[in-house]
Protein backbone atom coordinates (compact mmCIF):
# COMPACT_ATOMS: atom_id res chain seq x y z
CA UNK A 1 0.00 0.00 0.00
CA UNK A 2 1.30 3.70 -1.04
CA UNK A 3 0.13 6.34 1.18
CA UNK A 4 0.67 10.40 0.16
CA UNK A 5 0.63 12.45 3.16
CA UNK A 6 0.47 16.39 2.20
CA UNK A 7 1.73 18.47 5.17
CA UNK A 8 4.56 18.26 7.33
CA UNK A 9 3.01 19.52 10.78
CA UNK A 10 2.43 17.71 13.52
CA UNK A 11 -0.86 15.84 12.40
CA UNK A 12 1.58 15.10 9.10
CA UNK A 13 4.44 13.98 11.15
CA UNK A 14 3.06 11.36 13.19
CA UNK A 15 0.93 10.46 10.73
CA UNK A 16 3.99 9.55 8.81
CA UNK A 17 5.98 7.56 11.66
CA UNK A 18 3.02 5.67 12.58
CA UNK A 19 2.24 4.35 8.75
CA UNK A 20 6.28 4.13 8.53
CA UNK A 21 6.62 2.06 11.40
CA UNK A 22 3.38 -0.07 10.52
CA UNK A 23 5.60 -0.80 7.26
CA UNK A 24 3.18 0.99 4.38
CA UNK A 25 5.35 2.57 1.60
CA UNK A 26 4.55 6.61 2.79
CA UNK A 27 5.47 9.78 1.45
CA UNK A 28 5.79 13.14 3.35
CA UNK A 29 5.08 16.13 1.35
CA UNK A 30 6.70 19.57 2.74
CA UNK A 31 6.54 23.08 0.87
CA UNK A 32 9.16 24.80 3.11
CA UNK A 33 12.95 23.75 2.79
CA UNK A 34 13.43 24.60 7.08
CA UNK A 35 10.69 21.96 7.59
CA UNK A 36 11.82 19.63 4.64
CA UNK A 37 15.73 19.63 6.28
CA UNK A 38 14.36 18.60 9.72
CA UNK A 39 11.91 15.98 8.58
CA UNK A 40 14.63 14.94 6.20
CA UNK A 41 16.88 14.15 9.48
CA UNK A 42 14.51 11.64 10.56
CA UNK A 43 12.31 10.63 7.74
CA UNK A 44 15.10 10.10 4.88
CA UNK A 45 13.63 9.37 1.49
CA UNK A 46 10.46 9.52 2.68
CA UNK A 47 9.81 13.14 2.43
CA UNK A 48 9.67 15.10 -0.33
CA UNK A 49 9.88 18.84 -0.92
CA UNK A 50 7.16 20.34 -2.82
CA UNK A 51 3.43 22.07 -2.93
CA UNK A 52 1.35 19.29 -2.79
CA UNK A 53 -1.32 21.56 -4.60
CA UNK A 54 1.01 21.62 -7.96
CA UNK A 55 0.05 19.50 -10.47
CA UNK A 56 3.77 18.70 -11.09
CA UNK A 57 4.66 17.59 -7.58
CA UNK A 58 1.47 15.16 -7.53
CA UNK A 59 2.81 13.78 -11.36
CA UNK A 60 6.79 13.31 -9.65
CA UNK A 61 5.62 11.85 -5.89
CA UNK A 62 3.21 9.13 -8.41
CA UNK A 63 0.01 9.93 -7.37
CA UNK A 64 -1.65 7.93 -9.65
CA UNK A 65 -0.66 4.95 -8.24
CA UNK A 66 -1.26 6.39 -4.46
CA UNK A 67 -3.82 3.59 -2.54
CA UNK A 68 -4.48 6.68 -0.18
CA UNK A 69 -3.96 10.01 -0.43
CA UNK A 70 -4.43 12.42 2.64
CA UNK A 71 -4.11 16.28 3.37
CA UNK A 72 -3.30 17.52 6.67
CA UNK A 73 -2.30 21.21 5.87
CA UNK A 74 -3.52 24.06 8.26
CA UNK A 75 -5.21 25.62 5.67
CA UNK A 76 -8.85 23.81 4.87
CA UNK A 77 -8.82 25.32 1.03
CA UNK A 78 -5.54 23.82 0.39
CA UNK A 79 -6.46 20.28 1.32
CA UNK A 80 -9.50 20.57 -0.55
CA UNK A 81 -7.79 21.46 -3.63
CA UNK A 82 -4.64 18.85 -3.00
CA UNK A 83 -7.55 16.13 -2.45
CA UNK A 84 -9.23 17.17 -5.55
CA UNK A 85 -6.41 17.22 -8.08
CA UNK A 86 -5.41 13.95 -6.36
CA UNK A 87 -8.56 12.30 -6.65
CA UNK A 88 -10.10 14.20 -9.99
CA UNK A 89 -7.13 14.05 -11.56
CA UNK A 90 -4.53 11.32 -11.08
CA UNK A 91 -7.27 8.26 -9.75
CA UNK A 92 -6.66 8.24 -6.40
CA UNK A 93 -9.29 5.97 -5.09
CA UNK A 94 -9.11 7.11 -1.36
CA UNK A 95 -8.97 10.88 -0.57
CA UNK A 96 -9.10 12.52 3.24
CA UNK A 97 -8.72 16.15 3.93
CA UNK A 98 -8.42 16.92 7.66
CA UNK A 99 -10.65 20.24 8.32
CA UNK A 100 -10.41 23.28 10.74
CA UNK A 101 -13.70 25.01 10.13
CA UNK A 102 -16.45 22.16 10.91
CA UNK A 103 -18.91 23.45 8.74
CA UNK A 104 -16.64 22.48 5.79
CA UNK A 105 -16.86 19.11 6.06
CA UNK A 106 -20.18 18.85 4.67
CA UNK A 107 -18.92 21.28 1.82
CA UNK A 108 -15.85 18.98 1.35
CA UNK A 109 -18.12 15.94 0.96
CA UNK A 110 -20.44 17.72 -1.28
CA UNK A 111 -17.21 18.18 -3.41
CA UNK A 112 -16.14 14.47 -3.59
CA UNK A 113 -13.74 14.59 -0.74
CA UNK A 114 -13.99 10.53 0.50
CA UNK A 115 -13.59 11.68 4.08
CA UNK A 116 -12.75 14.50 6.70
CA UNK A 117 -11.54 14.86 9.96
CA UNK A 118 -11.63 17.92 12.18
CA UNK A 119 -10.00 17.94 15.38
CA UNK A 120 -12.65 20.88 16.30
CA UNK A 121 -15.65 18.50 16.01
CA UNK A 122 -14.05 15.79 17.54
CA UNK A 123 -13.00 17.57 20.85
CA UNK A 124 -16.40 19.64 20.48
CA UNK A 125 -18.03 16.21 20.82
CA UNK A 126 -16.36 14.82 23.47
CA UNK A 127 -16.93 18.57 25.53
CA UNK A 128 -20.99 17.90 24.34
CA UNK A 129 -21.22 14.72 26.04
CA UNK A 130 -19.27 15.68 29.38
CA UNK A 131 -22.02 18.66 29.17
CA UNK A 132 -24.84 16.37 29.04
CA UNK A 133 -24.10 13.03 30.21
CA UNK A 134 -24.38 13.68 33.41
CA UNK A 135 -27.81 15.18 32.65
CA UNK A 136 -29.83 12.39 31.28
CA UNK A 137 -28.43 9.30 31.86
CA UNK A 138 -30.14 6.46 29.95
CA UNK A 139 -30.10 3.48 32.46
CA UNK A 140 -32.28 0.60 30.69
CA UNK A 141 -33.97 0.30 27.16
CA UNK A 142 -37.21 -1.75 27.07
CA UNK A 143 -39.42 -2.87 24.14
CA UNK A 144 -36.91 -2.98 21.40
CA UNK A 145 -35.22 0.52 22.55
CA UNK A 146 -38.82 2.27 22.23
CA UNK A 147 -38.46 3.21 25.76
CA UNK A 148 -36.11 3.70 28.29
CA UNK A 149 -36.01 4.32 31.76
CA UNK A 150 -33.23 7.47 32.46
CA UNK A 151 -31.86 8.81 35.42
CA UNK A 152 -31.79 12.62 35.89
CA UNK A 153 -29.90 14.24 38.27
CA UNK A 154 -30.90 17.54 39.55
CA UNK A 155 -28.46 20.56 40.04
CA UNK A 156 -28.58 23.64 41.82
CA UNK A 157 -29.73 25.75 38.66
CA UNK A 158 -32.71 23.94 37.60
CA UNK A 159 -36.12 25.36 36.83
CA UNK A 160 -37.81 22.43 38.46
CA UNK A 161 -36.13 23.02 42.01
CA UNK A 162 -39.09 23.88 44.76
CA UNK A 163 -41.79 22.54 42.70
CA UNK A 164 -44.58 19.65 42.76
CA UNK A 165 -44.83 17.06 40.73
CA UNK A 166 -48.26 17.79 40.00
CA UNK A 167 -47.02 21.45 38.72
CA UNK A 168 -43.92 19.64 36.41
CA UNK A 169 -44.88 20.14 32.54
CA UNK A 170 -43.50 16.21 31.98
CA UNK A 171 -44.21 15.23 28.48
CA UNK A 172 -46.30 12.54 26.83
CA UNK A 173 -45.91 9.02 27.28
CA UNK A 174 -43.93 9.62 30.72
CA UNK A 175 -43.72 8.37 34.23
CA UNK A 176 -41.35 8.98 37.00
CA UNK A 177 -40.87 6.21 38.80
CA UNK A 178 -39.11 7.24 41.74
CA UNK A 179 -37.46 10.03 43.74
CA UNK A 180 -34.11 9.09 44.95
CA UNK A 181 -33.24 11.27 47.80
CA UNK A 182 -29.87 10.43 49.67
CA UNK A 183 -30.24 7.20 50.97
CA UNK A 184 -34.21 7.04 50.51
CA UNK A 185 -36.03 6.22 47.67
CA UNK A 186 -39.49 8.02 47.47
CA UNK A 187 -42.52 7.49 45.17
CA UNK A 188 -43.40 10.29 43.63
CA UNK A 189 -47.03 11.61 44.73
CA UNK A 190 -48.87 14.83 43.45
CA UNK A 191 -47.56 16.98 46.60
CA UNK A 192 -43.68 15.41 46.29
CA UNK A 193 -41.19 18.85 46.43
CA UNK A 194 -38.51 18.53 43.59
CA UNK A 195 -35.08 19.17 45.60
CA UNK A 196 -31.70 20.04 44.48
CA UNK A 197 -29.54 16.81 44.56
CA UNK A 198 -33.07 14.92 44.14
CA UNK A 199 -32.26 11.90 41.13
CA UNK A 200 -35.13 11.05 39.58
CA UNK A 201 -36.03 7.95 38.02
CA UNK A 202 -38.06 7.66 34.87
CA UNK A 203 -39.86 5.71 31.97
CA UNK A 204 -40.02 7.49 29.09
CA UNK A 205 -40.25 6.73 25.18
CA UNK A 206 -36.88 6.81 23.06
CA UNK A 207 -37.85 9.81 21.32
CA UNK A 208 -38.91 12.18 23.86
CA UNK A 209 -35.92 11.81 25.83
CA UNK A 210 -34.78 14.99 25.06
CA UNK A 211 -38.25 16.54 25.99
CA UNK A 212 -37.67 15.44 29.63
CA UNK A 213 -34.31 16.68 29.71
CA UNK A 214 -35.68 20.28 28.62
CA UNK A 215 -38.67 19.81 31.22
CA UNK A 216 -36.80 19.24 34.20
CA UNK A 217 -33.38 21.00 33.61
CA UNK A 218 -34.70 23.77 30.69
CA UNK A 219 -33.27 24.01 27.87
CA UNK B 1 -26.64 42.53 -11.57
CA UNK B 2 -26.11 41.00 -7.74
CA UNK B 3 -22.28 40.40 -7.60
CA UNK B 4 -20.00 39.46 -5.14
CA UNK B 5 -16.34 39.89 -5.22
CA UNK B 6 -14.00 37.94 -3.18
CA UNK B 7 -10.73 40.23 -2.78
CA UNK B 8 -9.85 43.84 -2.44
CA UNK B 9 -6.86 43.27 -3.80
CA UNK B 10 -5.91 45.46 -6.72
CA UNK B 11 -7.89 43.75 -9.15
CA UNK B 12 -10.73 42.95 -6.94
CA UNK B 13 -10.99 46.58 -6.16
CA UNK B 14 -10.85 47.87 -9.14
CA UNK B 15 -13.23 45.71 -10.71
CA UNK B 16 -15.98 46.85 -7.92
CA UNK B 17 -15.43 50.23 -8.48
CA UNK B 18 -15.69 49.95 -12.20
CA UNK B 19 -18.86 47.40 -11.78
CA UNK B 20 -20.66 49.62 -9.07
CA UNK B 21 -20.55 52.72 -10.91
CA UNK B 22 -21.63 50.72 -13.63
CA UNK B 23 -24.93 50.58 -11.44
CA UNK B 24 -24.25 46.99 -10.32
CA UNK B 25 -24.95 45.81 -7.19
CA UNK B 26 -21.39 44.96 -5.80
CA UNK B 27 -20.61 43.29 -2.25
CA UNK B 28 -16.70 42.56 -1.76
CA UNK B 29 -15.26 40.51 0.57
CA UNK B 30 -11.65 40.85 2.43
CA UNK B 31 -10.37 39.45 5.35
CA UNK B 32 -8.47 42.42 5.97
CA UNK B 33 -10.85 45.76 6.32
CA UNK B 34 -7.66 48.10 5.85
CA UNK B 35 -7.99 46.74 1.58
CA UNK B 36 -11.36 48.44 1.19
CA UNK B 37 -9.29 51.50 1.23
CA UNK B 38 -8.23 50.96 -2.47
CA UNK B 39 -12.26 51.18 -3.35
CA UNK B 40 -12.40 54.10 -5.06
CA UNK B 41 -15.04 56.91 -4.54
CA UNK B 42 -17.65 55.43 -6.85
CA UNK B 43 -18.14 52.44 -4.85
CA UNK B 44 -21.40 52.65 -3.56
CA UNK B 45 -21.87 48.59 -2.77
CA UNK B 46 -21.37 46.70 0.56
CA UNK B 47 -18.18 45.04 2.44
CA UNK B 48 -17.84 42.40 4.32
CA UNK B 49 -14.80 41.31 6.41
CA UNK B 50 -14.05 38.06 6.93
CA UNK B 51 -12.72 34.88 4.73
CA UNK B 52 -14.22 33.25 1.79
CA UNK B 53 -13.62 29.89 2.88
CA UNK B 54 -16.23 30.17 5.98
CA UNK B 55 -19.34 29.90 4.27
CA UNK B 56 -21.31 32.05 7.21
CA UNK B 57 -19.55 34.77 5.59
CA UNK B 58 -20.88 34.27 2.15
CA UNK B 59 -23.93 34.50 3.55
CA UNK B 60 -23.50 37.54 5.21
CA UNK B 61 -22.45 38.61 2.11
CA UNK B 62 -26.08 37.54 0.14
CA UNK B 63 -24.55 34.78 -1.55
CA UNK B 64 -27.86 33.64 -1.53
CA UNK B 65 -29.25 35.54 -3.85
CA UNK B 66 -26.06 36.73 -5.94
CA UNK B 67 -26.16 36.14 -10.08
CA UNK B 68 -22.10 36.29 -10.35
CA UNK B 69 -19.23 35.51 -8.04
CA UNK B 70 -15.95 36.62 -8.57
CA UNK B 71 -13.24 35.17 -6.51
CA UNK B 72 -10.21 37.37 -6.61
CA UNK B 73 -7.53 36.81 -3.91
CA UNK B 74 -4.50 36.02 -4.17
CA UNK B 75 -4.88 32.45 -3.28
CA UNK B 76 -5.79 30.33 -5.56
CA UNK B 77 -6.85 27.40 -3.22
CA UNK B 78 -8.91 29.80 -1.94
CA UNK B 79 -10.11 31.06 -5.31
CA UNK B 80 -10.72 27.82 -6.57
CA UNK B 81 -12.74 25.93 -3.42
CA UNK B 82 -14.97 29.49 -2.70
CA UNK B 83 -15.83 29.09 -6.71
CA UNK B 84 -16.56 25.56 -6.28
CA UNK B 85 -19.25 26.24 -3.06
CA UNK B 86 -20.15 29.23 -5.00
CA UNK B 87 -21.50 26.80 -8.08
CA UNK B 88 -21.81 23.63 -6.57
CA UNK B 89 -23.66 24.33 -2.98
CA UNK B 90 -25.13 28.20 -3.75
CA UNK B 91 -25.85 27.36 -6.97
CA UNK B 92 -24.31 30.33 -8.83
CA UNK B 93 -24.03 29.74 -12.30
CA UNK B 94 -21.65 32.39 -13.35
CA UNK B 95 -18.68 32.10 -11.20
CA UNK B 96 -15.03 32.54 -11.70
CA UNK B 97 -11.85 31.65 -9.99
CA UNK B 98 -8.58 33.75 -10.59
CA UNK B 99 -5.26 31.54 -10.77
CA UNK B 100 -1.60 32.17 -10.54
CA UNK B 101 -0.64 28.71 -11.71
CA UNK B 102 -1.52 28.12 -14.68
CA UNK B 103 -1.48 24.10 -14.52
CA UNK B 104 -4.03 24.53 -11.56
CA UNK B 105 -5.80 26.95 -13.52
CA UNK B 106 -6.36 24.31 -16.60
CA UNK B 107 -6.96 21.19 -14.07
CA UNK B 108 -9.92 22.89 -12.66
CA UNK B 109 -11.22 24.74 -16.09
CA UNK B 110 -11.28 20.99 -17.03
CA UNK B 111 -13.26 20.02 -13.95
CA UNK B 112 -16.20 22.46 -14.93
CA UNK B 113 -14.73 25.42 -13.47
CA UNK B 114 -13.98 28.53 -15.20
CA UNK B 115 -10.26 29.96 -14.04
CA UNK B 116 -8.33 32.89 -15.51
CA UNK B 117 -4.89 32.62 -15.39
CA UNK B 118 -3.03 36.32 -14.86
CA UNK B 119 0.13 34.65 -15.48
CA UNK B 120 -0.43 32.81 -18.53
CA UNK B 121 -2.27 35.86 -20.17
CA UNK B 122 0.77 38.05 -18.89
CA UNK B 123 3.23 36.20 -20.64
CA UNK B 124 1.46 35.64 -23.85
CA UNK B 125 1.04 39.29 -24.10
CA UNK B 126 4.41 40.23 -23.48
CA UNK B 127 5.49 37.61 -26.23
CA UNK B 128 3.16 39.36 -28.54
CA UNK B 129 3.96 42.45 -27.77
CA UNK B 130 7.43 42.09 -27.90
CA UNK B 131 7.47 40.55 -31.22
CA UNK B 132 8.62 37.28 -30.18
CA UNK B 133 5.92 34.62 -31.42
Amino acid sequence: MYAIIIGGGKVGYYLTKALLEAGYETLLVEKLRENYLRLFDEFGEAVYQGDGDEMRTLQEIGTNRANIFIAVTGDDEDNLIACQLAKKKFGCPKVIARVNNPRNEEIFRQLDIDATVSATRIIYGLVEQEMEAPEVIPLLALKKGNIEIVEIAIPKNAPVVGKTVEALRLPEDCILISIIRGEEVAIPRADTVIEVGDTILALISTTRVHEIHDALLGK
Amino acid sequence: MRIIILGSGRVGARLATELSGAGHEITIIDKNSVAFRRLGKDYHGQVVVGTGIDSDVLRKAGIDSADVFLALTNGDNTNLMTAQVAKKIFKINRVMARCYDPERAKAFRELGIQTICSTSIMAEQIEKEMGLI
